[in-house]
């Protein structure tokens, strides 16, 4: 893991904080550095006293309600609202409470916020975030656990983040406020209550800069969310058996740094990708396409892909788990591409 | 110098000029935006104003500099009402690199950030979102801008403007919404598609002012308009026209026009935005008959040389596809 430094003598700024905690953290430390920044979204303000997860806890009491604004259940039109308020000179971090509920905005997600500037020559900046929380594990069943990640990497105009520990949400929910174009930054609701170092110090992470989890000499795994830590696992209960697994998280998709990927891949030989969404037309396809692209020749298997099954996310316990991928999936996944299976 | 018209207390003789020339600016530009498009020298298609002008004008003359508009497919007026540049819109018709979006946006997405045309739009219903975040963001930076959502009848059935009209007057945000009502939804009559059209019933929904204005008068429009703007400017919050108009010509330039018939034109001609201003013009003497007439040439010349200026342009170099995309 890529935790910066702590300053000298300062080892105790390193602080254990939930992923929530993080994000809020980024949240506090940009509305404080540009008055242009503000919250807006269902219940962000005084439910619980500050959003569903606690992610805008304490900012209307900081920032006050003009900066952290309770909206009405009105997904596009305050979409929509994002998108004039960025373009006319604000940086908008607005929260869709549940990624499912984008499918309301998706107007104007994909055909306003995407696409304004490259529709209006360059001639127009569209620096707003859209925050929403995606991902199974809680019950919430088919229209409130989806993860549709691969939707915003589909369309030109976006980038799309996953951060999947405190310390990337933290650091790129910076980069995603500071950054001059729509950001769609999603959030998995199981990760909210894990916990990581953080460092107190400022600092920021790059987008389009993957990060190695874990170092592995015989196969890549390659997963976002919960699937890194679910790959981990893995990688520490295969390490038992001898095969050596290197874990890589992109942390952003759009842009997705392809080359660090391929660099692991000619070492290993082998990828495994992994992510809850949906495997049909999920990113892992993108990914294998495009490390095999520029590894194709290092490869001594097929790829694999280790995704949630093509069905509506259910509700009872049993038949979710069977939905999404578990550790012993990416297990049997790491033994084919070794022929062990 | 501000001199009131006579007979007219509010509105100046210089605003009525403007007025004047900026409708037969638009009714140019429109006609030879048609022509352009039946000679077969611009690319999907092109949505005339014409019939229309008075709202655009109507509006925009009560508006300040720094004010937004968000406007919609059938956009050129309102942007030139707005200030827009006619060289670089009628570059853009015809996907010049000097147009206002570099060729990449075409008829239904000019925009000139700078000017206030947060953009054309080709979803109908699409600037309505964008109009009331801008006159959010307006608010919040304490700037005094207002913004005016221009939209058709067809874009009263689409939710988000029940979502953001609400938001706009639950938080006193400085907006218009102006809708165009020019009978047509494409083929749909208004009357078999809007349940109940009465502005100030459907503005009464939300606690805020609604009027029906005539839109085929541009001093109707400006003084309807000049109220609800200084409305939203004092903080009062939003404010609903939906101003009865026509359009003359088809939605697009390959309309069938199967859906109406010829002379339900007629009545609408008689009442025409442009000849009904000249003809107070000239009877209180505020212009002659000349000059009248040599605005109506002037402007004409102006869109040809547009025109001369847009096929002279180069076209976008292949290697600017991939730029714009981000910041």
């Amino acid at each position: 893991m890529t935790v910066a430094a702590a300053r000298p003598g300062q080892e105790a700024a390193v602080r254990e904080l939930t992923y929530a905690q993080a994000l809020n953290e980024a949240l506090r430390e940009e509305m404080a550095r540009d008055p242009r920044v503000f919250v807006m979204g269902e219940d962000v303000a005084i439910w619980g006293g500050g959003g569903v997860f606690g992610v805008t806890k304490g900012l209307v009491d900081e920032f006050g309600p003009e900066r952290v604004r309770d909206t009405p259940i009105s997904e596009e039109g305050i979409t929509g609202m994002a998108v004039g308020a960025a373009v006319t000179g604000m940086r908008p971090v607005l929260e869709i409470m549940y990624v499912d509920f984008t499918a309301m905005a998706m107007d104007a997600i994909v055909n306003q916020a995407a696409k304004l500037r490259y529709m209006f020559g360059g001639r127009a900046k569209v620096p707003m975030v859209l925050r929403a929380q995606e991902g199974a594990g809680r019950g919430n069943a088919a229209q409130h656990s989806q993860s549709l990640e691969a939707w915003f990497c589909h369309i030109p105009g976006l980038k799309v983040v996953t951060p999947s520990t405190p310390y990337d949400a933290k650091g790129l929910l910076k980069t995603a406020i500071r950054d001059d174009n729509p950001v769609i930054f999603l959030e998995h609701k199981v990760l909210y209550f894990t916990k990581g170092p953080v460092p107190a110090g400022e600092y920021t992470i790059p987008f389009g800069v993957a990060d190695v989890k874990r170092e592995g000499t015989d196969c890549t795994v390659v997963g976002i969310h919960t699937m890194v830590h679910k790959a981990l696992q893995a990688a520490e209960e295969l390490a038992q058996e001898g095969i050596s697994v290197e874990v890589i998280d992109p942390r952003t998709l759009v842009p997705l740094d392809v080359e660090t990927l391929a660099r692991s891949v000619r070492k290993t030989h082998r990828l495994v990708v992994t992510h809850e969404a949906y495997e049909r037309c999920g990113v892992g396809a993108e990914i294998a396409m495009a490390v095999m692209r520029e590894a194709f020749d290092f490869l001594d298997a097929p790829v694999e892909r280790v995704c949630g099954k093509n069905v509506p996310i259910p509700y009872a316990e049993p038949l979710e788990r069977a939905a999404l991928p578990q550790k012993e999936d990416l297990v049997a996944a790491v033994k084919r591409t070794l022929g062990r299976a | 110098m501000t001199t009131t018209a006579p007979g007219l207390s509010s509105v100046s003789v210089e605003q009525l000029r403007w007025m004047h020339r900026t409708m037969w600016r638009i009714r140019a530009f429109d006609t030879k935006a048609l022509e352009v498009y039946r000679a077969g020298m611009m690319r999907g298609t092109s949505h005339p104003y014409i019939g229309m002008e008075a709202v655009g004008v109507g509006v925009c003359a009560a508006l300040r500099e720094d004010d937004y508009i968000t406007s919609t497919h059938r956009g050129h007026g309102h942007c030139i009402a707005k200030g827009g540049d006619i060289n670089r819109m009628m570059a853009e018709l015809l996907g010049k690199a000097t147009g206002t979006c570099k060729g990449k946006g075409g008829s239904m997405h000019i925009a000139e950030v700078d000017r206030g045309i947060l953009g054309a739009n080709g979803i109908v219903g699409g600037g309505m979102g964008i109009a009331a975040g801008a006159a959010l963001s307006a608010k919040m930076r304490g700037s005094g801008q207002v913004v005016v959502c221009f939209f058709g009848d067809g874009a009263l059935n689409q939710g988000v403007l029940h979502e953001v009209m609400n938001m706009a007057a639950i938080w006193k945000l400085p907006v218009v919404f102006v809708c165009e009502n020019n009978g047509f939804a494409m083929s749909a009559r208004v009357e078999n598609t809007v349940a109940n059209l009465d502005a100030a019933a459907r503005a009464n929904a939300y606690g805020i002012p609604g009027m029906e204005v005539d839109g085929m008068d541009v001093l109707a429009v400006y003084e309807a308009a000049s109220h609800a703007i200084e409305r939203a400017r004092r903080g009062e919050g939003p404010s609903l026209l939906i101003c009865r108009t026509y359009r003359y010509f088809g939605h697009h330039a390959g309309d069938p026009l199967n859906y109406r018939a010829r002379e339900e034109v007629e009545p609408w001609r008689a009442k025409d935005p442009i000849e009904r201003l000249e003809k107070l013009l000239v009877e209180r003497g505020i212009m002659s008959q000349e000059e009248v007439q040599r605005v109506q040439d002037e402007e004409k010349q102006a869109v040809e040389r547009a025109l001369e200026f847009a096929q002279q342009s180069p076209e976008p170099p292949v290697e600017t596809l991939m730029e714009d995309i981000y910041a």
